[in-house]
C-alpha cells in the first residue's frame, strides 16, 4: 500500500515538472460563418479542434494544402496537431470568405 | 391527392420578354401543351446527406422530385441536375443520389456544386463522369438549340471561379456557334454577381459573359442559392432554380445564407423542379413547379 502512494505521487509529480512544455488544447468554434478566434496563437505540438456549431457544413483547409478537415457537419469536430512553426492560413473551401490564421510558435521554455 | 402548382411563366418576344405570373397550378395544363420546341427540367441542390431539422429526408423529397417527373405526360427530352447533388462529396451520398436519379424515365445530365468536390473531385468524377467531359465542362447540341455546362467550383479558395482554361476552351466552343442559335449554360453558381456578399457570384463570369453577349438569346440556369430568382443583361436571361432539399434566405434578409427553416407542412411548398422549354424561335418558358 505505501509503495503503491509512493508511486502515485511520484506519479503527480512528474506530471506537474512537465506541465510547462506540455502540448495544449485548443478550440476554434465555427459559428455564423466564421471562425472563432480567427487568429490563434499556439506553440509547436500543440492540438487545435475545430467545432462547427454552425447549422451549414463548413470545412477547415489549409490554403497551401498542408491540412484539410474534408467536409464538417453540422455539430461534428475535427482536430490537427501543428508539428511545425509558422503562420498558416485556412479558409472554409464551401464558403472561401470564412478566413483564419493559427499562429504556430516555437515549443515553450519550461 | 393534393397538388399545388405554382407556375412561373417566362416567355421571350421579339424586343425583350414579357413576364407573366400565375398561381396555384392554373398553367399547368398550357404548360405541358406549349409549342412543340424541346422541353428539359432542371433540379439542383439535393444535398443527399443533409440531416438537420430544415429538412431531415432529402432522400425522401428527391424521389418526391423524380416521382413528380416521371408522372409528367410529355416526357423532357433530359433531366439536368445543377450540382450540389450531395452534402459532402461522400461515396455512399454519391451512391444514393445516383440511385435515386437513375429512377428518372428521361435521361440525366450533371454537374458538380462545390458540396460535391470538397478536398477533391475525385468522388465525383467516379459517379458522374463523361468521356466529353474530362475537365468536367461540356457542350452538345439538342433540338436546335447549343448547351454549356460550365463548371465554377473547382477551386477551392475562390469558389465562383471558372480559371482561364475553361475561359478558353468555352471561347472556342461558343467561336463555332452562330449569333442565331439558341445558347443554353448551366452553371452551379450564378454566373453573374447575384449576392457577392453571400458568395452567390462567379469572380469571372463576366469573362463568360463577354463571350456569350454576341449572341440573340441566352438563357443561364444556376442552382446555388435554393430559391428562384431571375435576371436579364441585354440578351443573356439568368434564373436559379429551386433546391429539392430546403430553401435558403433571400438575399439580404438574413444575418448569414445557410439552411432556412420553414414550417414542415411548408417544405414541400417551397422546393421542387423546374420545366424549361424551347420555343421555334430559341426563346425561353420557365415553369418552377413545387413537390406540394
Amino acid at each position: 500500500m505505501k509503495q503503491m502512494f509512493t508511486l502515485a505521487v511520484a506519479a503527480l509529480l512528474a506530471g506537474v515538472a512537465s506541465l510547462g512544455a506540455s502540448p495544449e488544447a485548443h478550440v476554434v468554434h465555427v459559428k455564423d460563418f466564421a471562425f472563432h478566434p480567427a487568429s490563434l496563437t499556439v506553440s509547436v505540438g500543440d492540438r487545435v479542434t475545430f467545432q462547427n456549431d454552425d447549422d451549414e457544413a463548413h470545412t477547415v483547409t489549409a490554403t497551401d494544402k498542408s491540412f484539410d478537415s474534408a467536409g464538417l457537419d453540422s455539430g461534428q469536430t475535427w482536430a490537427h496537431t501543428f508539428d511545425k512553426p509558422g503562420t498558416y492560413t485556412y479558409l472554409c473551401a464551401l464558403h472561401p470568405y470564412m478566413k483564419g490564421k493559427i499562429i504556430v510558435l516555437k515549443a515553450k521554455q519550461p | 391527392m393534393k397538388r399545388k402548382e405554382f407556375i412561373e411563366h417566362v416567355g421571350w418576344t421579339g424586343a425583350g420578354i414579357a413576364w407573366t405570373l400565375s398561381a396555384a397550378g392554373t398553367l399547368t395544363a398550357a404548360a405541358d401543351a406549349l409549342g412543340s420546341g424541346l422541353t428539359f427540367i432542371q433540379i439542383s441542390d439535393s444535398h443527399i446527406g443533409f440531416r438537420r431539422p430544415e429538412n431531415p429526408d432529402v432522400i425522401g423529397t428527391l424521389r418526391k422530385t423524380v416521382d413528380a417527373i416521371n408522372r409528367r405526360a410529355v416526357q423532357p427530352a433530359f433531366v439536368v441536375h445543377t450540382g450540389d447533388i450531395t452534402h459532402l462529396s461522400k461515396a455512399e451520398q454519391f451512391d444514393t443520389a445516383k440511385t435515386v436519379l437513375s429512377e428518372l424515365r428521361a435521361p440525366v445530365l450533371y454537374l458538380p456544386g462545390e458540396h460535391d468536390v470538397i478536398g477533391s473531385p475525385a468522388e465525383y468524377f467516379t459517379f458522374f463522369s463523361r468521356a466529353d467531359a474530362k475537365d468536367g465542362w461540356f457542350s452538345f447540341d439538342q433540338g436546335g438549340a447549343h448547351f454549356v455546362a460550365l463548371v465554377n467550383v473547382f477551386n477551392f479558395e475562390r469558389m465562383g471561379l471558372m480559371g482561364q482554361q475553361q475561359l478558353d476552351w468555352l471561347a472556342k466552343d461558343l467561336g463555332a456557334q452562330k449569333q442565331s442559335t439558341p445558347i443554353v449554360v448551366f452553371a452551379h453558381v450564378p454566373l453573374y454577381a447575384l449576392y457577392p456578399q453571400w458568395g452567390w457570384t462567379t469572380e469571372d463570369g463576366s469573362k463568360a459573359l463577354a463571350l456569350l453577349r454576341r449572341f440573340d438569346r441566352v438563357t443561364v440556369l444556376s442552382g446555388h442559392i435554393h430559391q428562384i430568382i431571375e435576371h436579364t443583361e441585354g440578351n443573356i436571361r439568368f434564373a436559379t432554380a429551386n433546391s429539392t432539399a430546403y430553401p435558403q434566405p433571400k438575399p439580404g434578409t438574413a444575418a448569414k445564407p445557410g439552411p432556412l427553416l420553414v414550417p414542415p407542412d411548408r417544405l414541400l411548398g417551397v422546393i421542387g423542379y423546374r420545366t424549361v422549354q424551347l420555343d421555334d424561335r430559341g426563346g425561353s418558358a420557365l415553369s418552377d413547379i413545387t413537390l406540394g
